[in-house]
Order: structure tokens, then C-alpha cells, then sequence
């Protein structure tokens, strides 16, 4: 129960992505040239480039294909288990856990001579996996939340691995200083086939996990007291997730860099929630984005030589998140300004076609034309307005223009008697059903009339016996004529 | 307090003869029983000594006024919140033992409704307990599913996105997620908040019906006026049982006047004072 009140929603946490990916390409681009990039190639000419990156024969670009295997493996880990720290509304603890994780890599690499992955894999989640239990600790002893708890310890912890950096590279055994250094900012380049076997096992380890006990991990996400209700083992599972969460960070800190890391666990997956309605089709989805911003991160910094990973792979989970953001087919921003805009003009054409209707009926004639002058009267609007509409609604053929005045087509007239049909109809439900005064329902029924259904007026109408007139003593249009 | 490990279910003192005598039309085993049951958050005790003793097949009613610990209790009893005191059995047995015969229903807000799934995703979480950690839910399931969802008039809903529900029928879906279990005891906090008139003749309706076929179900409750003709039994609590019994006997101005006028002050002052000791 305590979960639910977590604060920081993921989408939330895209606005300071976004702000670290700038700092991040600043900070990068400040450091000294490196030394080895992806391929070791200096190429100038940037089509000549994008040429090798899809060559994979070429024996040159060797560490490419190295690079490209190991963003395709810790995307689709970041997007799996990003897809559940979303929905969850933890973005805050994987941002925790990744600077947290610093002092184990240090760790890890005095542990080992060499460079050796496991060693930093085991030093690094052991140490993410304390700060999150001191996370834990602090909230339930004292009256501090999550959010200033994790604020704590990842400041902390970050700061402890720092020095810890300084100290190795002041003393002996230098030559593994600049392996370290990636871990603040990434570089893919340094991938080497070892630790791209480790983040093999790591990813087939999450997708099993995650495949195997789909179900539990959704009941424990979207409701943490039910799923202890009915037996579930919830604090084995939240360990279980927060493990293989450790392992995801720690095998994509090498390529995107403590900083950095969170974004990729978060963007895909907040992209992917704004994509899909069903947490299974999000997972999958998020891994595809994360996997896309990965390779698009190898990509640009190919392309560019001396660019690094990290951030052009932050980058592009954000521009595929803006996409989702603008057009989702549900959710994005531009797709309901869309849907907006052709019901406002939906209501706007069958008003038109409503008031000719109306002043047809009132003169007592089936059809014929209408004056513009008498339309503009009946809708309160001026002329050239009321012409602006009648344009486009000859385009679309439901009236027809003739000198000074406008007649409605066969298919405008049906459209026509339909909403005056559905206002008819339901005002006279809200007075007969709904008790309300026949003077309140008109405002009502002028809004309802543009979206009723085909089956709700049939409801309507069954309910209402089949009425002839409405509250008003007119006519409604009979189902036949529309 | 005692970290996480819950006290409900030790069974430590036995089912021994201090416990609350039964309402012998129930007989047996009582569908719930609560000894000196004490909660305590952060060290502020929320709940004192609950002795409680409910007979099958009883639709009860828990009243009390805000912070009184009402879902502290359901909670506790689910083995939710850890007790500091006390235990807890479910038909003779420890909840944990007994599990699959408690069904909870936790309160709307507790969730949050923009989580990506359908109503079916969620009434299925109901099978969920019987499956296992692995197995997945199949036709059977399916059918408990959509039957449970008939029963709260939610058919029509079951692939309709969690979102796009009101909050009348949030609670049926939680209902019906319940009635998938197919438990013999429910415990339920506050389903009647914030549902429409006819979600709430609806509900009322099916507890009527669950307590028909035998069921218990203890339900957290807010509203005074309503109580008395909703419940077979009330559970007045405030911090601890101020009375439980048939309603008739229960509802009376005495008795509401000692579990919501202000005569408890002096306990929730040494509430204060414990906390601040510790």
C-alpha cells in the first residue's frame, strides 16, 4: 500500500531525460578526443560511412557488429523491464539504482586484474541492490517519502563511486582508467565480446523471467494488496524484478553511461504506454523501441566518428517518443486535435443543413431552395460566414449553390432529418423520462443530436413508443426518410 | 513492531477458550476470528485489542468514524499490515493457510485506473491464486471470468479499457474480480464510495445474494444512514470494538454515541504519547 502513493510519474521524468541528454552532449563533447571508436575508422565522407555501418562483411568494421549486437541486447532488457517501471510509477527508483550502482563497478574493477564483466556485474548489482534496500530502510523508520529517500541514496552512492574512481586512477594499475571513465558517459566502442555475452545471458535470463511469471509480475504492478491477498508472493517477486532490473542497468552502463541509463529504461517504455492499451503489447512494443534507439544510438555515432553512444541513443528514444506523443492512435496529441476538428466541423455541416431543413419545414414545403439571407437569419451569423460553410458543404455534395440561395441534395436531406430526428427524439425522452421542463431540453438535445448512434435512437424510439411530434408539437423525421 | 513478518496466523495461544462465545446459530467454526489483535503504524498503535468472532454465513457491516483503523483491520486480518499483537484465523485455520478461502477487495483509489489492461485482464487476476505462479488462464477461467462479470451486470464491458470506466463500475469490476476467486469469506473496503445510486441497489443486491448461498462478508462501511438496513451484524470500531452483534441491538444511540462522540479521546492521546516514547 505503501506503493501506491509513489510520486513521479514516468511520463513526468521525459522533460529532465531530455534536459540530461543536452547536458550529456556537452559534457561528452568537452572530453578529450577518444581514441577508439567504433571500427577505429576515420572516414570523412558521411555516405561512405553509412555504406560500412550496413556492411557487415567488412572485416574492418568488426567492432560494429559487436556494438550493434550488444545495443540490440540491452535495448530490448531496458524496454521489458522499463515497460513495468512505468506502469508502476517507479522511473525515480531505476534512476536510483543506476547511479547507485557506481561504487560496485569500481569495485568490480579492483576486484578484477583485468576488465572482467562478471566481477563488475556482481560488484555493481550488489551495491544497486543495497540502495535500494537503504531506500527502503529509510522509509519505513523514519517519515520520509520515496521520492527524497531515493534522492538520498542516489546522490550519495554516486558521490562514493566518484571518488572511488579518483582514487584508482591516482594509484597503481592505471591502464584500466579509461574503461572506468566509460561508465560515466557510455561508449559502445569499448563493448569487447565478453561483455556482450554477459548481456546475452542477462537478456534471455529477463525475457524468461518475464515470460514465465507474466501474470504475478502484472497483479503484483497494478495492484500490490491483491496480489498479497491472494497468496502471491509479492516481496520475492519485487526482489526477483529489482535483481534483473540491477543486471539490466549495470550490462547497458558501459554503452549509455550512469547518467544517461534511466532515459533508456524509461522513454521506450513511456512511448510504448502512449502506443497501447494492453500491458503484453506494451512490453512488446517497448522492446522494439528500445531496441530501435539503441541501434540508432550505434548509428549516428558511427556516422559521426567521434560522437558518443549514450546520448544519440537517448536521443532517439526521445524523438520516438515525441512521435508516439503527437501520434499515438489513441493518445497522441496531433490525433485528437484530428478527431476534434472533424467532430467540430461534423457539428458545424449538420447544423447548416438543419436550419435549411427548418426553414423548409416551416414554409411547408418538402425541398426546394433556401434564401442565404434567410439561412444567415435563422443561424445568427453573417452572411459570408454562413456561405463559407455552404462552400464546403457543396464540395462534399449535400447542398447545392444556386443564385442567392441553396438547396439540399438528396443526401443532405437524409443527413439533415436525422439529427433533427435524434433532437427531436431526445428531447422528448429528457420530458417524458427525465422529468424535465419542456423549456430546459432544447440546449441539451443540441448537443447530443450530432453523436447519438444508430442503435441508441433505435433504443430511443422503442423505449418512447414511436412518437409522431416532439415536446414542441413538430413532427419527427420517421426512420424511413433518413 | 515486528518487521515484516505479519503475526496474523502463528496461532500462537491456540483457538483456546478465551475467545468470544459463538452465535450458536452459525455453529462450528466461525468464518473469521480475531484475538487481541493490535496494528500499529510507525509505532502509533491504530487498533487495540480487537476480540472478534463472526459466524458464517453473515453479511457485517464495519462502522466507525475516520482513522477509527476499519481498513487497518480488513488489512491486518489479510495479513496486508503487520500485527503487533494477537492473531488472526480464517475457518479455524491462519489466513495464510487458509488463503484461498478470503477473497479482499481493496479500496477503488488504491489502484491506479490508467494501468494498461481491460476489464477482463482484471477479473481474471481473480483466477490468479489458483493458477499459481506460472500456469496460465484458460477456456475455464475464461467462463468464471465473464460468469462473475454477468453477475454485476458488466458483461458487455469485458474488453472495454479499465480507463474508460465510472466509478460505479470500477467497483463492479472489483466485485466481480472478487466473485472470480470464489472464496467463502470477503472482506471489502468501502465499495460503496463514490459509486452511483444504482451501482450501490446493485451491490446491495449481490451481497444479499452472496450471503444467501452462504457466504461471509464483512464490509467497511461510512455512511450511518444506510448501515442499518444494508447488514445482518455491525462491527462498531473505534481503535477498538466498541460493540458487534445484530444490528437491532447494536444500533442504538448509546452505542454510536460511545464509537463516533469524542469519549475515546484519552485513548488516542495515549496513542500519541506511545508514539512518541518509542
Amino acid at each position: 500500500m505503501d506503493r501506491s502513493t509513489d510520486p513521479a510519474p514516468g511520463r513526468r521524468r521525459i522533460g529532465s531525460a531530455v534536459a540530461a541528454v543536452a547536458a550529456g552532449v556537452f559534457l561528452a563533447s568537452a572530453g578529450e578526443a577518444h581514441a577508439e571508436r567504433i571500427g577505429e575508422l576515420v572516414q570523412t565522407d558521411p555516405w561512405e560511412q553509412v555504406g560500412r555501418f550496413f556492411d557487415l562483411s567488412d572485416e574492418n568494421t568488426r567492432g560494429l557488429r559487436v556494438a550493434f549486437a550488444g545495443a540490440l541486447f540491452f535495448g530490448a532488457a531496458c524496454g521489458l523491464l522499463g515497460s513495468f517501471i512505468v506502469v508502476r510509477r517507479m522511473a525515480l527508483v531505476g534512476d536510483a539504482i543506476s547511479h547507485a550502482v557506481l561504487p560496485g563497478v569500481a569495485l568490480g574493477f579492483l576486484w578484477g586484474t583485468d576488465k572482467d564483466p562478471v566481477a563488475i556485474l556482481v560488484g555493481a548489482t550488489a551495491v544497486g541492490l543495497l540502495g535500494a534496500l537503504v531506500v527502503d530502510w529509510i522509509q519505513r523508520t523514519t517519515r520520509i517519502k520515496q521520492d527524497a529517500a531515493l534522492g538520498i541514496v542516489l546522490a550519495s552512492f554516486f558521490a562514493v563511486g566518484l571518488c572511488m574512481i579518483r582514487m584508482i586512477q591516482n594509484g597503481e594499475g592505471a591502464a584500466n582508467i579509461s574503461g572506468l571513465k566509460t561508465y560515466l558517459f557510455g561508449d559502445i566502442g569499448s563493448l569487447d565480446r565478453a561483455d556482450v555475452a554477459t548481456m546475452a545471458v542477462v537478456v534471455v535470463a529477463t525475457v524468461s523471467l518475464v515470460a514465465l511469471l507474466y501474470r504475478p509480475l502484472l497483479a503484483i504492478s497494478f495492484d500490490r494488496g491483491f496480489a498479497a491477498s491472494i497468496g502471491l508472493p509479492v516481496r520475492v517477486l519485487d526482489g526477483l524484478f529489482q535483481h534483473f532490473l540491477a543486471f539490466a542497468i549495470v550490462v547497458s552502463l558501459q554503452a549509455v553511461g550512469v547518467v544517461l541509463v534511466s532515459a533508456l529504461l524509461i522513454t521506450p517504455a513511456a512511448a510504448a504506454y502512449l502506443l497501447c492499451d494492453r500491458m503484453h503489447k506494451m512490453l512488446w512494443v517497448a522492446v522494439l523501441i528500445g531496441m530501435l534507439s539503441a541501434l540508432l544510438g550505434v548509428f549516428f555515432s558511427f556516422l559521426g566518428n567521434n560522437l558518443p553512444t549514450g546520448p544519440f541513443m537517448v536521443l532517439g528514444a526521445s524523438a520516438v517518443f515525441l512521435l508516439a506523443y503527437l501520434f499515438a492512435p489513441r493518445h497522441g496529441r496531433f490525433t485528437k486535435w484530428l478527431r476534434r476538428r472533424a467532430r467540430r466541423r461534423k457539428v458545424r455541416d449538420e447544423n447548416a443543413m438543419k436550419a435549411i431543413y427548418r426553414i423548409l419545414e416551416r414554409e411547408g414545403r418538402p425541398e426546394g431552395g433556401v434564401g442565404i439571407a434567410a439561412l444567415a437569419a435563422e443561424r445568427g451569423m453573417p452572411e459570408a460566414a454562413v456561405l463559407g460553410e455552404l462552400h464546403g458543404l457543396g464540395r462534399r455534395r449535400h447542398v447545392e449553390l444556386g443564385d442567392g440561395e441553396v438547396s439540399l441534395t438528396a443526401e443532405g436531406l437524409r443527413r439533415a432529418r436525422k439529427v433533427v430526428r435524434n433532437h427531436r427524439l431526445w428531447e422528448l425522452y429528457l420530458t417524458n423520462e427525465a422529468d424535465y421542463a419542456p423549456d430546459h431540453v432544447h440546449d441539451d438535445a443540441e448537443k447530443i443530436e450530432h453523436f447519438l448512434t444508430e442503435l441508441e435512437v433505435a433504443e430511443l424510439e422503442r423505449q418512447l413508443d414511436f412518437p409522431q411530434t416532439d415536446p414542441h408539437g413538430q413532427p419527427i423525421p420517421g426512420l424511413k426518410s433518413v | 513492531m515486528r518487521d515484516s513478518e505479519p503475526c496474523v496466523g502463528t496461532g500462537e495461544g491456540g483457538g483456546g477458550g478465551d475467545t468470544p462465545a459463538l452465535d450458536p446459530a452459525g455453529g462450528g467454526v466461525p468464518a473469521l476470528e480475531v484475538h487481541d489483535l493490535t496494528v500499529s503504524y510507525l509505532k502509533r498503535p491504530v487498533l487495540y485489542g480487537v476480540d472478534l468472532a463472526v459466524p458464517p454465513g453473515k453479511l457485517v457491516g464495519i462502522v466507525g468514524p475516520n482513522g477509527a483503523g476499519k481498513s487497518t483491520l480488513v488489512k491486518s486480518v489479510m495479513g496486508l499490515v503487520p500485527a503487533s499483537g494477537g492473531w488472526v484465523k480464517v475457518f479455524g485455520r491462519p489466513t495464510r493457510e487458509n488463503i484461498a478461502r478470503v477473497g479482499y477487495v481493496p479500496q477503488r483509489e488504491s489502484v491506479d485506473w490508467d494501468f494498461p489492461v481491460n476489464v477482463m485482464d482484471v477479473v481474471l487476476m481473480g483466477c490468479y491464486g489458483r493458477l499459481g505462479l506460472v500456469r496460465r488462464p484458460g477456456k475455464a477461467e475464461r467462463e468464471r471470468a465473464m460468469a462473475a462479470l454477468g453477475k454485476v451486470g458488466m458483461e458487455a464491458y469485458s474488453r472495454r479499457q479499465i480507463a474508460n470506466l465510472s466509478g460505479g463500475q470500477q467497483q463492479r469490476v472489483f466485485l466481480a474480480r472478487a466473485l472470480a476467486q470464489e472464496c467463502d469469506l470477503y472482506l471489502m473496503d468501502e465499495p460503496f464510495a463514490g459509486v452511483d445510486a444504482a451501482t450501490e441497489a446493485a451491490i446491495v443486491t449481490l451481497l444479499g445474494e452472496m450471503r444467501d448461498r452462504g457466504k461471509t462478508v464483512l464490509v467497511v462501511h461510512h455512511d450511518l444512514a444506510t448501515a442499518r438496513e444494508y447488514f445482518d451484524m455491525l462491527l462498531l470500531l473505534n481503535m477498538r470494538v466498541v460493540a458487534f452483534g445484530d444490528t437491532q441491538e447494536v444500533f442504538t444511540g448509546e452505542l454510536l454515541q460511545k464509537t463516533y462522540g469524542g469519549r475515546l479521546t484519552l485513548l488516542s492521546e495515549m496513542a500519541d504519547t506511545i508514539a512518541r516514547q518509542s
